[in-house]
């Protein structure tokens, strides 16, 4: 069996990435570290080959005149390539800051000025073009080094250079002996990384994250769950989330698992089946978007199959989550779940690329109970967690065992957590952020002297079972007119949970009742629209259609009676709502680049709409302005007609009366 | 070799070498139909060429002259500085001709690999024996060519289709499996019947992009039959203006908008 490097070492004698990269090298040296699939067939470079292209690559950084200290962004889809980059970039004694590759010229512009960066690693002619577009603005800007070479022979390259280029530039330099007295300055306090967080609100704020922070956040995390060499990761979330850093760089470098990279962002399903990841990570989005294909797929299904299907579902549901958290099963229960694994759960997890995965985690949004379940009773390991960028991830993780839809798990190991008297989540952990760069304002409103970080979540800790349960966020929490307590993500989440609604942004902070906004989910209200031969031009016309606007209606009114039955929090049921004419999109910055809502922009935007919500109009007509995805901006109009929802009459508790 | 003082400069700088294809007084009938009237024309190495005009003007007719499918009855075709002798379709193909239809004419029971992969048939040797046992030269060949083949696929970005029947796709990317057939024959002169038929805005943003990039990467002549006024005059260095089967005019996109010809017969007279 191949044992972890990571549990026999101490954390202390490896100080940084490049330092693993080195261990790695030595101890795994054959064993994969990167595939990627290119031209249709899976390329894959060992430890030994890693190093390799990580030291010419770095030797090439030399020859460009890093110094110490700069800032290299890397900015492109998941790539080999561009993980090198980052820790050819620590080698040197640089900072690697990765950026999302989908952000637009002013969001990129913002950051390469705010952490004057003089180089960028870039993914292919877009982002060069997205670079060039802004460079006059960009003093500190020296160089542009790009990996796909499409496209990019008839350009200047005065300040381009191709990637194998600056790593032939290395392999010919000479400066090893430069290269090794600038990776052994580096401590456990020098800077790892820094991330820009996607920030709801204002300017995004880069998080400096040491060494010390991902090291040993990344040796706790990987020991929790018993990752080891040999695990298989697919990389295909945002190179700039952290997340994704600590996944396939921290836990990668420091159990020394292998990181799989997709061919491109359209066939990251298929990557999936051909790869069988053994420890996944996706947002609950994607556990959505994959049962709401399969449950479609099954309605076309034969009336047999459809049967089998229905039959084994039943009974996986009960026994499945049990014998996951090794409860005891009957025989029979036992038998027929084995038959099921042949004849269904098998062949679905197979399909799903899910077949082979022991550590599944989701988070950053809550998942509905219904499909969370789904999965866990097919026998999948899916657990939350909690985590967010100035922790280095992890705050809360489930055991495997203690797993529950409801909440987020147990403070991972050496994380201390504290509910202040607002309801609001602290904690403190050696994977705690060093600094907001440039920000030390922001730095000192979030962490004090002790350590402690404001996570801006309002929750609380369960005393039978010390389980971590999210509210909301703090901020967003307030009161109504009455008296009551306003969650909004509480009841938006209840929404969410229905197939049929992709997004719900609900508002009625300091009013006497709530209203809501419904994004429609155009998968799945398509589907049903095509059985009904409704026909429809596009998103806007079938969200509006009567029809659906009465089955959101019986949603709604669902929602309010599971509202109702919560003492705390059932003020918030919805009086009003409109499904909206658009979905709401990050590129008009109603949402994060992670798909959160940012609220403040919402209430501002769609001002005419709230008004008419709560003055009791029948319709209202508006105009909204729309960014496309070249950066060009247009508009639609649309006439909206406002639904009134039934209400449950509830003894609303006011927030003195509750105390 | 081309005669490259003939060349020119592009007004976007691009250097576009010697005449590749010269049509001298190319007249073709169909019993008593003339469909093409005396009309000569030349077609760079290295350009993007278009054939316009209204609907029955003779285009896809021209095209198919150009492409051996007919010959015509009167007039020449000169091919890299050589009169062409009447040939076969294959034959012109196995010169490096190669074409898209404008009604698509893949195998649609077929994968999107298989169908581009067809597009090698010329750079095969083995036999059928030696194919299908897939021992040997033929085995090295396969994988050259499959190789190529996975360039193609790469570059027009349609990996994740690769192993998906053609059937199965929508219109607009059946499109660019037709485009992916084409450049894997290696062609040096690409003849596109109408690829942006039928496509909305964003699709043919798309193939725009591809079909300048084809002519950039690979160096691609291309001779291409459009409808769309805004495409052809962004894309193409210069074009041909066909009506009833003549030629009324040619030259560059600005040359061709401003000839007052050509905004009679075609673009139609604007009102005052």
């Amino acid at each position: 069996m191949a044992q972890s490097a990571g549990s026999a070492a101490s954390a202390a004698q490896y100080v940084s990435v490049p330092a693993l990269l080195a261990r790695n090298a030595k101890s795994f040296g054959a064993q994969a570290a990167y595939r990627e699939k290119e031209l249709g067939i899976w390329q894959s470079w060992s430890w030994a080959e890693s190093a390799k292209e990580i030291e010419a690559l770095a030797l090439g950084l030399l020859t460009l005149g890093v110094s110490p200290g700069d800032h290299i962004a890397v900015i492109g889809r998941n790539r080999p390539y561009l993980y090198w980059s980052i820790v050819a970039a620590q080698s040197v004694g640089a900072v690697p800051v990765p950026l999302y590759q989908d952000a637009v010229g002013e969001e990129v512009a913002y950051v390469l000025d705010h952490c004057a960066a003089r180089f960028i690693i870039a993914g292919d002619q877009e982002q060069v073009d997205k670079i060039l577009d802004i460079q006059d603005r960009l003093e500190g800007l020296e160089h542009i080094v790009y990996l796909d070479q499409r496209g990019m022979r008839k350009y200047d390259h005065s300040r381009l250079t191709p990637f194998d280029k600056v790593q032939e530039a290395g392999r010919a330099s000479g400066l090893e002996a430069e290269l090794a007295e600038r990776t052994a300055a580096l401590d456990y306090d020098s800077t790892c990384v820094m991330l820009y967080t996607s920030g709801t609100t204002g300017r995004p704020k880069g998080v400096v994250l040491s060494n010390r922070n991902i090291i040993e956040t990344s040796k706790n995390s990987a020991e929790f769950d018993r990752l080891k060499a040999g695990d298989e990761v697919l990389a295909y979330l945002p190179m700039a989330w952290v997340g994704d850093f600590i996944f396939s760089i921290g836990q990668a470098y420091w159990t020394g698992f292998c990181v799989n990279c997709p061919e491109s962002a359209e066939t990251v399903m298929h990557d999936l089946r051909e790869i069988g990841p053994t420890y996944y990570f996706a947002p609950p989005r994607v556990f959505e978007t994959q049962l709401t294909s399969v449950m479609i797929r099954m309605e076309d299904a034969g009336r047999f199959k459809r049967w089998i299907f229905q039959k084994f579902m039943d009974r996986a549901k009960t026994v499945g989550p049990k014998l996951l958290d090794r409860k005891p099963v009957g025989l029979m229960d036992r038998l027929m779940y084995r038959l099921g694994e042949f004849f269904v759960y098998g062949p679905l997890k197979n399909t799903l690329g899910l077949s082979r995965v022991r550590v599944g985690y989701t988070a950053g949004e809550a998942i509905g109970p219904e499909i969370f379940d789904f999965y866990r009773s097919l026998g999948i390991n899916l657990k939350q967690l909690y985590g967010q960028t100035e922790a280095s991830v992890f705050i809360t993780q489930q055991k495997d065992d203690e797993v529950r839809p409801d909440t987020v798990g147990t403070p991972t190991p050496g994380v201390e957590i504290k509910i202040d008297d607002n309801g609001e989540v602290f904690y403190r952990s050696p994977g705690v952020f060093v600094e907001y760069f440039k920000n030390a304002e922001s730095t000192a409103g979030t962490k004090d002297d002790e350590g402690w970080v404001a996570t801006g979540d309002a929750g609380f800790l369960e005393s039978d079972t010390g389980h971590l349960r999210i509210i909301d966020r703090a901020k967003d929490v307030g009161k109504m007119a009455s008296g009551a307590l306003f969650a909004p993500k509480y009841v938006e989440n209840k929404l969410k949970f229905f197939p049929n609604i992709l997004e719900a942004v609900v508002l009625g902070n300091g009013r006497d009742n709530c209203v809501a906004f419904i994004n429609i989910d155009l998968t799945a209200v398509g589907n049903w629209a095509e059985r009904n031969n409704i026909a429809y031009g596009g998103y806007q016309e079938l969200s509006q259609h009567p029809q659906v606007r009465d089955t959101i209606r019986e949603h709604v009114e669902e929602v309010n009676k599971s509202v109702a039955q919560d003492e705390m929090l059932n003020g918030c049921q919805i009086h009003r709502f409109l499904v909206l004419h658009k979905e709401l999109d990050a590129d008009d910055g109603e949402l994060t680049r992670t798909r959160k809502v940012r609220r403040r922009i919402i209430e501002e935007k769609y001002d005419d709409l709230i008004t008419a919500l709560y003055d009791g109009s029948e319709t209202v007509s508006t105009e909204t302005e729309v960014t496309y995805e070249d950066g060009r901006k247009g508009s639609i109009k649309a006439t909206l007609t406002l639904m009134d929802a039934a209400t449950v009459p509830v003894q609303v508790k006011t927030l003195e009366a509750a105390e | 070799m081309l005669d490259q003082s003939q060349g020119y400069v592009t007004a976007d700088g691009r250097q576009i070498g010697g005449v590749l294809m010269e049509m001298k007084d190319i007249t073709l009938r169909f019993g008593g139909v003339t469909a093409i009237k005396d009309i000569s024309f030349d077609i760079h190495e290295g350009e993007i060429r278009a054939i316009i005009g209204p609907n029955g003007a003779g285009k896809s007719s021209m095209l198919n002259v150009i492409s051996g499918f007919y010959t015509p009855q009167e007039g020449e075709v000169w091919y890299k500085g050589a009169p062409r002798p009447a040939m076969k379709p294959y034959e012109v193909a196995r010169m490096g001709v190669a074409r898209t239809f404008q009604n698509i004419a893949l195998f649609e029971g077929m994968t999107v690999l298989d169908n581009v992969m067809t597009g090698r048939l010329n750079h095969m040797k083995a036999g059928i024996l030696a194919q299908a046992i897939w021992w040997g030269k033929a085995r090295d060949e396969e994988i050259a060519n499959r190789e190529h083949v996975e360039r193609v696929i790469d570059f027009l970005e349609i990996q994740s289709i690769r192993k998906t029947p053609v059937g199965r796709l929508p219109y607009g990317l059946k499109k660019r499996v037709e485009l992916a057939r084409a450049l894997a024959a290696e062609p040096s002169l690409l003849l596109l019947d109408e690829p942006m038929a039928g496509m909305n805005v964003e699709e043919k943003e798309d193939m725009s992009r591809f079909i300048l990039d084809v002519n950039d990467e690979f160096g691609t002549t291309i001779a291409l039959i459009e409808h769309d006024m805004g495409v052809v005059m962004d894309l193409s260095d210069r074009v041909v203006v066909m009506d009833y089967g003549k030629k009324i005019g040619d030259g560059t996109p600005d040359e061709v908008r401003n000839d007052q010809t050509v905004i009679d017969a075609y673009l139609g007279v604007p009102q005052e």
